[in-house]
């Protein structure tokens, strides 16, 4: 089973997924190959059977699942279990609840980051290292050793149970993250493009909005985007946070259905079914800018 | 991180009005143009004064307290930190802890750096880019799931009577292995080990397939060269190069594990009885259901403190691992 090295594709890291750069002329795959492929091919099927098995049972009717079983494909289109779970638990009010509250952290949280990152990466402000280990330490530590003071401030502020609560807390977290990524990429900012602007005579302010701002969008769309899907999936705080059911975002709203309809056979799989559909959304929106993402925050 | 040397050509002009460029005031600008800069870490400094500097101190003093979340917290000193070390459930959560940190950390590592090699270094030569990506984005897509959904998901298809789990094994006429899953204290954690597996995997896959397209193809056609086999090449071009990758994503998926939650509360909420139970359901339990909440806050702050020893491993880690890699560039 050895590899010719010679066909290796080369990956270019700053433009992943990389497309095939060159025709590669391909050598022989031989009977190796093709087992290997079908053993990773395999692997990658198990992988999807749960969203596969989802999608198949959320559209059965409960008297075919419990004739035919979950495997079998449906015997009619039957959208009811869809319909009780959309209406029995309001999913439009929580999907709506999910988007604002996905889409204010994600833009505040990236405003937050920009301005903090700004200081500490171009400005070299004096204690930066001392402030990045301080907003390291906002995201590491568990939400536990945070969440009952945050009920009780946000009670007293008569922010429990409301969407600006949550959106503040999560947006001043998850900018703790923002903050240490956009740092390093500003302090490798390049000098001469800074020199230039303040030569031109311009302020701090025009620095960032006019200079810096535009050549590090690339990085802050990933940061949004990662930011957006964080706070869609997040579960701790939202869960303890906002507990009227108006207030619910789309991942709470699923989570609280745990021990419920257990009788019903299809009707956890069209809940669930419900919530992978905008996952699988943005996952096909944003594929690229996730990839990229998880190395950028992976190594260094 | 950010390295630390300031540039000569920048501390040499000054920031705001630079209108009138006189040498004199370019050098007395630089700690004037420094100061200006607090301003923009402002709202940031604020939002992390309120939202966990505030709340951590007082998570601490009520970890000192008899508190019952009604009331003012009584001070008793370290009574709570005595009383958990001698409490099982908080042991028992932590040994769950062990069994998932192998489940989101060393099993997902170990089957991602084998994955990652096999389509990089054999599918992706043999069958062309397209086909690599195309099954990485199939091992990524448990990552981009709410823990929530994927729980509910599991829990339907663990479901002891109609679950597919069981019935599957039913109709193969191996009936007798279904079993209740997640309702069985001695299978429950492993029931729930191999969702962690099932999300974490993608992730392991996608950061070394990363680490491997720096890795220079020279190494390879090197070994080739040497008629090294697949394996070999494996062992000693693959696992030395990833190591930085490998090390980071340890550390990074550890704190997860430590951290873990919704699956817990999704699938099994600690049951049955105490077998799955973790240190943060633990403390959530002690807040939100027995108003232990000065209890509660003590094992929040023990965890807190576990996760900052493996958070400091991981930044020291990554500040050598950097300083030797410009040492290695010159």
């Amino acid at each position: 089973m050895a590899v010719d090295s010679l066909e290796k594709a080369v990956v270019n890291p700053a433009t992943p997924p990389a497309p095939p750069a060159r025709r590669v002329k391909r050598r022989k795959r031989g009977v190796s190959g093709w087992l290997v492929l079908a053993l990773v091919a395999g692997v990658g099927l198990l992988m999807l059977f749960p969203f596969w098995i989802a999608v198949v049972n959320a559209f059965k009717p409960a008297p075919d699942y419990i004739a035919n079983g979950p495997v079998s494909l449906p015997t009619e289109l039957d959208f009811s279990a869809l319909v009780d779970f959309w209406g029995g638990v309001d999913f439009n009010r929580k999907l709506l609840n999910s988007v604002v509250i996905s889409g204010s952290v994600a833009v505040i949280a990236v405003a937050l980051s920009l301005l903090s990152a700004f200081a500490i990466g171009i400005g070299r402000i004096r204690g930066r290292v001392w402030i990045l280990a301080l907003f390291m330490l906002a995201f590491t530590i568990p939400q536990e050793a945070l969440v009952y003071p945050l009920f009780v401030l946000t009670r007293d502020l008569g922010l429990y149970d409301t969407t600006t609560g949550v959106v503040i807390i999560l947006s001043v977290l998850q900018s703790a993250f923002g903050t240490y990524m956009l740092s390093s990429v500003l302090g490798t900012f390049p000098p001469e493009v800074l020199e230039a602007a303040r030569l031109d005579g311009a302020t701090r302010f025009q620095v960032l909005r006019l200079v810096v701002l535009p050549l590090t969008r690339p990085t802050m769309a990933v940061l949004m985007t990662f930011f957006f899907i964080w706070t869609w999936n997040d579960f701790f705080l939202p869960l303890v946070l906002l507990p009227s059911a108006d207030n619910q975002t789309v991942s709470v709203a699923l989570g609280a259905l745990s021990g419920q309809y257990t009788s019903d056979p299809t009707a956890l799989a069209a809940a669930s079914l419900a919530g992978i559909l905008p996952a699988l959304l943005f996952f096909l929106l944003f594929q690229r800018t996730l990839m990229r993402g998880v190395n950028l925050g992976a190594v260094k | 991180m950010s390295s630390t040397d300031t540039a000569p050509s920048r501390t040499a002009s000054a920031g705001t009005a630079m209108r009138t460029t006189a040498p004199r005031r370019a050098r007395e600008g630089t700690s004037e143009r420094r100061a200006g800069y607090w301003w923009y870490v402002l709202p940031g400094a604020i939002g992390f004064l309120a939202v966990v500097a505030v709340p951590f101190g007082m998570n601490l003093w009520y970890s000192l307290t008899s508190f019952r979340g009604v009331g003012d917290p009584v001070f008793i000193g370290f009574d709570n930190y005595r009383r958990l070390l001698g409490d099982p459930l908080f042991w028992a959560s932590f040994r769950h802890s062990v069994a998932f940190i192998v489940a989101m950390a060393i099993l997902p590592t170990a089957i991602g750096v084998v994955v990652a090699a096999v389509l990089f270094n054999y599918i992706s030569p043999k069958f062309g880019t397209k086909v690599a990506s195309v099954l990485r984005a199939t091992y990524y897509l448990p990552q981009i799931l709410p823990i929530a959904v994927a729980g509910v998901l599991w829990k339907w298809m663990y479901q002891p009577q109609y679950g597919i789990i069981n019935t599957t094994l039913r109709d193969l006429g191996l009936g007798g292995l279904a079993q209740n899953w997640l309702g069985d204290s001695d299978l429950a954690v492993y029931a729930v080990m191999n969702v962690l597996v099932w999300l974490q995997v993608g992730y392991t896959v996608v950061v070394f397939m990363a680490g491997l397209s720096r890795v220079d193809p020279a190494l390879y056609e090197a070994a080739e060269l040497d008629g090294a086999t697949w394996l070999q090449q494996f062992r000693a071009i693959t696992l030395n190069q990833l190591r930085p990758e490998i090390a980071v994503v340890l550390i990074t998926t550890s704190v997860a594990a430590l951290k873990v939650f919704a699956p817990i509360f999704v699938l099994t909420r600690g049951g049955p009885g105490t077998s799955t139970i973790v240190p943060a359901y633990f403390s959530f339990a002690n807040f939100f259901t027995t108003n232990k909440v000065g209890y509660g806050a003590a094992v929040a702050s023990v965890l807190a403190l576990m996760i900052s020893v493996v958070a400091v491993a991981l930044l020291r880690y990554q500040t050598r691992n950097s300083e030797g890699f410009e040492d290695g560039r010159g």
